[in-house]
């Protein structure tokens, strides 16, 4: 098991790297002088001249990617050209509202999603079944953006029971903080909810046509105990790793979410950036949210030997 | 052994008659129903000018943030250009980027994905750098993509490409491997038969179903990220009216007119909704083995 777990450590290293590349990359592959794309079209030669010199352009490329490994591992993420501030503080005004969205979110998604997986399993080919597969389809079909503003025109406009936009910090209590999140966190979750349920539903199928399920149901156990207490546990291992991989559709979603939702973290942040074409602010936000995915896997790795003993590598 | 024998046997089976593909169709009701939306929608897209009076872009600050009527179906925007005009002609831009995006990706991640199954040294090379670019949010690489590049058709279509070619080297990766292993292309390999014609013959058939399913998903995620990136102000420039700029156009106006929104927004999700149904009626149809494992 020691050697599992190290041996998954030490494959993350060369992900990261590849991800630090291609990170770093982007702005080289551009036609033409990345300092001009930074700059824009109205910039003066001097103003190009001065990004090329605080990016350290003029360096060639290895010594360049070696230099911003080393700022990035030792905390520098460079400065916003637009703010003039450093990322890093950037990202530490920001972060609070990105956090708490995301977190809302994926523990909305996988409570609903997991027992309307399990419903739809051990009701197979049933109306409910059927029901919560159109759901899944729809679910994935819906843009984040698009099932945010019906949201929001239902629920905030119409029927007044929730709040429009905005972002309010848990410091101002928990009921405001909450409802605010309430609209937000649902829209995200809804592309995240279909894959869940519809790989719950595949994966209890499958244990759910097993000898022992079949044992326990002849012996008379209760169909909730049946359910989640033999047939989940055994068909958590796909169901984890899709949360897992759910979670990169979840990281760009916050970015729309954000922007639809008004809420000030590190989604909207970036879309400001793009607006002002603030490269280092994207690189940053772009390198942050990819080692998030890369450790969130890793954890999803690690927690495979936990949920499944059979697991012995 | 079992199963090699069973699918020499699938192999040796005589290829069904064309009745058989119509009734298979008349089994899946979803590739159907999913294929006439699209049909509709791609009408209506095409055939844009004849079905309405108004230019998508005149302006006529006149008639500002009309409700939809009679005369504006779908109702006007902040500047007073008809929404039913711009979002049929809106839908050129999404159908164009997700059909180019699903060749380009699929036909590149083939070659990628045919070297990588069948060199071991390219494989671990190449796989690794694909691991890298799906661990970034494919919207954030794409938005990243955006950001350096003049905002224009072609480079939201390259933006797209590069975010989706992973998933197909996977696909086609994993399909590679697992044939090469298969009875039958050993004998291939025995009695001599060069590389390249194994690959064409043998292995490449063998993707061409799991690759027509994942194209249409493809083509969908595609319509969908060209509409994020347009809706966030990084897509298609403010001049071509697309789906995703027609909406955030309307962001500023939605306490007043909810329907600069919604009416593009509906349209873009029924179009989506319409190809993930043919594609899950084609996955089923096409490729049973990988729709029991779905």
């Amino acid at each position: 098991m020691f050697a599992y777990i190290l041996r998954r450590l030490l494959a993350t290293i060369p992900v990261l790297a590849i991800v630090a590349l291609v990170v770093f990359s982007i702005l080289h592959i551009a036609p033409g002088d990345p300092a001009a794309v930074i700059a824009g079209d109205q910039a003066t030669p001097e103003q190009i001249l001065a990004i090329r010199a605080k990016l350290g352009l003029d360096l060639p490329f290895h010594e360049q990617f070696l230099l911003w490994v080393g700022n990035v591992l030792r905390g520098d993420l460079g400065t916003s050209i637009f703010s003039n501030l450093p990322v890093g503080h950037l990202f530490l005004q920001r972060v609070e509202p990105t956090v708490a969205l995301t977190i809302a979110t994926t523990l909305v998604t996988v409570l609903l999603a997991v027992p309307l997986g399990v419903l739809a399993a051990w009701k197979a080919g049933t109306f409910i079944d059927r029901a919560v597969m159109s759901f899944a389809v729809l679910g994935f079909s819906f843009p984040v953006f698009v099932v945010g503003y019906i949201f929001i025109y239902i629920f905030a406009v119409k029927l007044q029971i929730l709040p429009i936009q905005g972002y309010r910090p848990l410091a101002d209590g928990i009921g405001p903080f909450l409802s605010h999140l309430v609209l937000p966190s649902l829209a995200l979750g809804m592309s995240f909810m279909a894959l869940i349920a519809r790989i719950t539903r595949a994966s209890m199928l499958e244990v759910l046509s097993q000898d022992h399920i079949r044992t326990a149901r002849a012996k008379g156990l209760p169909a909730r105990q049946l359910l989640f207490d033999h047939a989940l546990p055994n068909s958590a291992v796909p169901i984890v790793t899709i949360i897992g991989v759910g979670v990169a559709l979840l990281l760009g979603g916050v970015v729309v979410t954000e922007s639809v939702f008004a809420i000030p973290g590190l989604g909207r942040l970036v879309v400001d950036a793009i607006l002002h074409r603030d490269y280092p602010v994207i690189q940053g936000v772009l390198l942050l949210f990819s080692l998030v995915y890369v450790f969130v896997n890793l954890a999803v790795d690690l927690l495979y030997v936990v949920i499944d003993p059979r697991i012995r590598y | 052994m079992l199963d090699a024998l069973a699918g020499a046997r699938e192999d040796e089976a005589p290829v069904p008659p064309r009745r058989g593909r119509l009734q298979q169709l008349r089994r899946h009701p979803t590739v159907v129903i999913g294929g006439l939306i699209l049909l509709l929608i791609l009408v209506a897209t095409l055939a844009a000018p004849a079905l309405t009076a108004w230019d998508p872009l005149l302006i006529d600050p006149l008639a500002r943030l009309r409700p939809p009527s009679a005369d504006h179906l779908l109702g006007t925007d902040a500047i007073g250009r008809d929404l039913w005009s711009r979002t049929i002609h809106g839908g050129r831009v999404s159908l164009i980027v997700g059909l180019v995006v699903a060749v380009f990706a699929t036909t590149v991640g083939l070659l990628i994905g045919l070297i990588a199954g069948y060199n071991r040294l390219a494989d671990a090379l190449l796989m690794r750098v694909m691991d890298g670019l799906m661990s970034i949010p494919a919207i954030l690489l794409a938005i990243a993509l955006m950001a350096i590049a003049q905002a224009s058709i072609m480079t939201v279509v390259f933006a797209i490409t590069v975010v989706e070619v992973p998933r197909v080297v996977r696909l086609v990766r994993s399909v590679v491997l697992s044939v090469r292993e298969q009875a039958y292309v050993e004998a291939a390999v025995v009695v001599g038969s060069r590389t390249g014609k194994i690959m064409i013959r043998h292995i490449l058939p063998n993707t061409l179903a799991p690759l027509i399913v994942q194209a249409t998903y493809i083509c969908a995620a595609a319509i969908l990220i060209e509409s994020l990136l347009s809706f966030l102000g990084a897509g298609t420039p403010p001049e071509v009216p697309s789906w995703g700029n027609i909406m955030a156009e309307g962001r500023a106006y939605f306490m007043l007119a909810p329907w600069i929104i919604l009416a593009p927004g509906i349209v873009l999700a029924i179009t989506v909704l319409a190809i993930n149904l043919v594609g899950d009626g084609l996955r089923d149809m096409l490729d049973p083995r990988f729709a029991r494992r779905l």
